[in-house]
């Protein structure tokens, strides 16, 4: 095996220069304390959104973007199309579960405090990097032209027409017209399969390369146990230890897509008909619960505002918070732990828990 | 107005029509400026057809239509003024039932109007000097009469029974007639009715079973007849079946006996059988060929709906989780296909014919239920090659495991 | 080599020999296992596209003129007429009235529903009978030998 890879790497390194980058792995390390697991959720995330890139660009080989043809495309590949059905379950499984490893890499990245200076960029750019993924989502689930993703996307672009002003704007924008059509669907799959991975491309790669430059956060704690002498600072080579775990973990997440692609395969519904009412119990995918149960409890006036209006207006200034949140909890940058954070970061987590699960009811 | 004169006035008319002019017709120009009720033809007279044929007021009452003067409406000059009730059919069949004369007009136009009527109930009761029975003007207005196919025509399909029952649903109209009264209303729930409110032109209004200008209700020996002008196959079907004898025999009407004659609603499958809504108990009781006959196929048919009905459910199922159930579903259209001839068959009466249809149905249902069944268990059996996946991912787990306990165990890296 | 200890020395410790087959055949066999149905996926189908919006109704010789056949289009029956003038036409088979399936009659030259005594005439229109609606008529192009058979834009 090196008796390969050696040579290989000696020819890219005289004319590339990729011994500085192989150096520079070498010599990588990942801390080793008790919240290393946390470190894991990152990689997840970027193996999964690998996935969903392959599985979305096998799909792209059969799928149609129109409203005559988008269900019957997404029927002759799980029907027609060898393991059609396995390459559609997992990139639907797949974006779900990435969703989630995104969540959680950036609650623990919060909780950890890992986005005290110098890594407000990170923050920022991974904050970003979610709301892009939830906008994979939400695009992603018009394409099979069903009757749940007909209603659900109607639903969620009517949240965006509530804003004033520009909410109107805003809803033609996204629909491509006032109503959801065809248009819609060749514009969700516009924005799904390119705009969408450019932004994150670009993104991601500097989200990583800011990840590569400033290395792995230590909490503040168990820095501060380090500088006191209570803790011996231990690390892990990052190649081939670190990543040889990180394997494992994406092997497994393999396996869970796999065994959730053939136990609990994506349904294929029936073909969306825009002219007929919305069945009982249309919701969003679980990831916008949380928002969708919010706005159906505030009442339809709050103060002089829309009701509607400010359950947005409360969640856009929530995640711009919440973006910002590196430089309003600056004294973390000290290595000082401002508890209210904390507690801002429990009350959003047990939110969000709280009005998914009703929502669910 | 002996006839020469007549023509002389319409080739005139119609001369200065040619030279696209309005004829000139006093009796409009006159009656127009009169108050009330004078001058109500007058000002209807515009949209009538008469008119647009190029006819004028003379041409029906006499009289002449050049002359200015009130000596236009002298005897001398064929003045006939308004007929009297009695005299309208033969007034209007002046003209009407001379086929050289109307075919002028129009060449298949119909000239036995009078002669119809003349053998229908109206016309027999007008002859007894009954005013209060229909002649041509009650049904077809006048002064503003249109043609049959105008949608505004009181005699359009469409509102043929709204025009008959300005009399007939009328209680103190039809008072000493001693017959019901309800007909339109009953008529205004049937299926019939539902469809002429559609616009569909050709459903049955009162004329097409009774007739327009020799309107009589059918007979109880013809009623099946007029039913079996369109509903063919359950004409043949009862005619062939134990009912026709029997319901001879009795006197019944066919159809009507169980459909009703006016309020023909859609069927439902419970009329059929033995239980509460069936019309079948109206005759048999328990015991007799004929209950054991509607026990028989009403539960030949339940059964059918029942298989069916699996089917469907099994293979929307099927393709809702999105297996391949196109060939199953194409098959199961033939057993629907039976259910829908089993509901005609019942006509026959004969539990035996049923039974052929519904054993078709049943069969066919069942094999696509198995079909969807099938697809549904292939679903499941994808699990096989999953589990072989996943042995080959452990493989690799556990090899990545103790690789990094190898790479650890090592004194120095 | 540093670090290595003999197996024999200490036999619950598996040979790094065994390690690196045990690794090397599971990350190969899983990767396989993973490779295998991406390539079928993308070598195309027997059918090459949804039979739901055009499908091979036929063969030229199969139909003489004046004749019908019932056919599978999608997951419901169509009609494939051979006119007696020789032009091919096809509709949806599903009777407008209540579903049953219609067929060609070669003696009234018309489209005919045996539940009720349907009729449609060769543009499809409704002209006897129950049907309220005139049946779908979907396109007719001949490729060769085949006929095919297209729903309408």
């Amino acid at each position: 095996m090196k008796a390969i890879v050696r040579p290989i790497l000696n020819w890219l390194d005289e004319r590339f220069g990729a011994g500085s980058i192989e150096e520079f792995l070498r010599h990588k390390t990942v801390p080793l304390h008790r919240h290393t697991i946390w470190y894991y959720f990152g990689g997840m995330t970027l193996f999964l959104f690998i996935v969903q890139v392959l599985t979305g660009i096998l799909l792209l080989l059969y799928y149609r973007p129109t409203p005559e043809d988008a269900y019957e495309s997404v029927q002759y590949i799980v029907t027609q199309v060898r393991f059609g059905w396995l390459i559609r379950s997992i990139h639907s499984w797949s974006a779900n579960l990435m969703i989630f490893t995104a969540f959680v890499h950036m609650f623990s990245v919060f909780f950890l405090k890992a986005y005290r200076k110098p890594r407000e960029l990170t923050w920022i750019t991974g904050m970003l990097l979610l709301f892009l993924a939830m906008g994979f989502g939400f695009s992603g689930y018009l394409l099979p032209w069903n009757t749940l993703a007909f209603f659900a996307t109607k639903v969620g672009t009517e949240m965006a027409g509530a804003v004033p002003i520009v909410g109107k704007w805003m809803l033609i924008f996204l629909r491509g017209g006032e109503e959801v059509t065809g248009a819609t669907l060749t514009r969700f799959f516009g924005f799904h399969v390119a705009v969408l991975p450019g932004l994150a491309t670009t993104l991601l790669a500097a989200h990583l390369l800011l990840v590569q430059r400033l290395g792995m956060s230590v909490p503040p704690g168990v820095e501060q146990a380090i500088k006191e002498g209570r803790q011996e600072a231990r690390s892990m080579p990052f190649f081939p230890n670190f990543l040889l775990r990180d394997i494992i973990g994406w092997y497994a997440a393999l396996g869970v897509l796999g065994a959730l692609a053939a136990i609990f395969p994506w349904e294929l519904g029936a073909k969306a008909d825009p002219f007929v009412a919305a069945p009982a119990g249309i919701r969003p995918e679980w990831y916008f619960l949380f928002m969708f149960q919010t706005l159906k409890l505030i009442p339809a006036k709050v103060l002089f505002l829309e009701g509607e209006f400010a359950g947005i207006l409360v969640f856009s200034l929530a995640a711009a918070v919440w973006v910002i949140v590196p430089f309003l909890d600056y004294r973390a940058g000290f290595g000082r732990v401002t508890r209210f954070f904390t507690g801002l970061g429990i009350f959003v987590l047990v939110f969000m828990g709280v009005m998914s699960l009703l929502a669910l009811r | 107005m002996n006839k020469f004169a007549a023509l002389l006035l319409l080739l005139l008319s119609g001369a200065l029509l040619a030279f696209g002019e309005a004829p000139k017709d006093s009796c409009v120009t006159c009656h127009s400026a009169l108050d009330g009720k004078q001058s109500e033809p007058a000002k209807k007279f515009d949209s009538d057809i008469h008119r647009q044929a190029g006819l004028g007021c003379a041409d029906c009452h006499g009289g002449d239509r050049n002359d200015d003067s009130m000596n236009a409406m002298s005897p001398a000059k064929g003045f006939r003024g308004a007929p009297k009730k009695t005299q309208i059919p033969e007034f209007c069949a002046r003209c009407h039932s001379d086929i050289a004369y109307m075919h002028r007009y129009n060449p298949k136009m119909r000239a036995d109007q009078l002669s119809q009527y003349l053998t229908s109930v109206h016309g027999k009761r007008l002859k007894q000097g009954d005013t209060k029975v229909a002649a041509c003007v009650d049904c077809h207005s006048v002064h503003d009469i249109l043609a049959v196919s105008d949608s505004r025509a009181p005699v359009y399909p469409m509102n043929v029974a709204t025009t008959c029952g300005h009399c007939h649903s009328d209680p103190a109209h039809m008072k000493g007639y001693n017959i019901p009264t309800d007909q339109v209303e009953k008529y205004s729930k049937s299926v019939h009715a539902q469809m002429i409110a559609q616009g569909d032109t050709s459903a049955p209004t009162c004329t097409t079973c009774h007739g327009n200008h020799g309107a009589t209700p059918p007979g109880v020996a013809s009623v099946a007849n007029v039913c079996g002008t369109c509903h063919v196959f359950f004409a043949q079907l009862f005619e062939k079946s134990p009912h026709q004898a029997a319901f001879t025999k009795m006197g019944l009407p066919g159809c009507v006996q169980c459909h009703s004659n006016h309020e023909i609603v859609k069927p439902s499958d419970d009329w059929v059988g033995t239980g509460p809504n069936s019309v079948c108990m109206n005759c048999h009781a328990a015991g007799d060929k004929g209950f054991a006959a509607a026990q028989k196929i009403a539960g030949d048919i339940a059964r059918l709906k029942t298989f069916l009905g699996r089917a469907e459910d099994t293979l929307t199922t099927a393709e809702h989780s999105g297996m391949e159930v196109s060939t199953p579903k194409v098959e199961l259209a033939s057993a629907h296909e039976a259910l829908v001839k089993a509901r005609v068959i019942v006509h026959s009466f004969n539990p035996a014919e049923v039974q052929k249809l519904t054993d078709q149905g049943t069969e066919i249902s069942r094999k696509a239920y198995q079909a969807g069944v099938v697809a549904l268990e292939e679903r499941d059996v994808r699990r096989k090659g999953l589990g072989v996946s996943l042995i080959f991912i452990v493989l690799a787990i556990s090899g990545l495991y103790l690789k990094i306990r190898q790479i650890e165990s090592r004194p120095s890296s | 080599m540093a670090g290595t200890e003999r197996p024999e020395t200490n036999p619950t410790r598996p040979s790094r020999r065994w390690i690196n087959v045990l690794l090397g055949s599971g990350v190969l066999a899983s990767v396989a296992s993973f490779l295998y149905p991406a390539i079928r996926y993308i070598i195309p189908a027997q059918v090459a596209e949804s039979t739901s919006r055009s499908v091979v109704a036929g063969k030229v010789t199969e139909l003489k003129r004046n004749s019908g056949k019932v056919f599978k289009f999608g997951s419901k029956p169509a009609l494939l007429v051979h006119t007696a003038d020789g032009e091919w036409k096809a509709f949806s088979a599903v009777c407008t009235h209540l579903n049953c399936t219609v067929q060609y009659r070669e003696d009234h030259r018309q489209i005919w529903c045996a539940c009720h005594n349907g009729f449609y005439d060769l543009q499809g229109r409704n002209v006897s009978g129950p049907p309220p609606r005139p049946l779908d008529a979907f396109e007719v192009h001949i490729q060769g030998d085949d006929v095919i058979v297209t729903r309408s834009a």
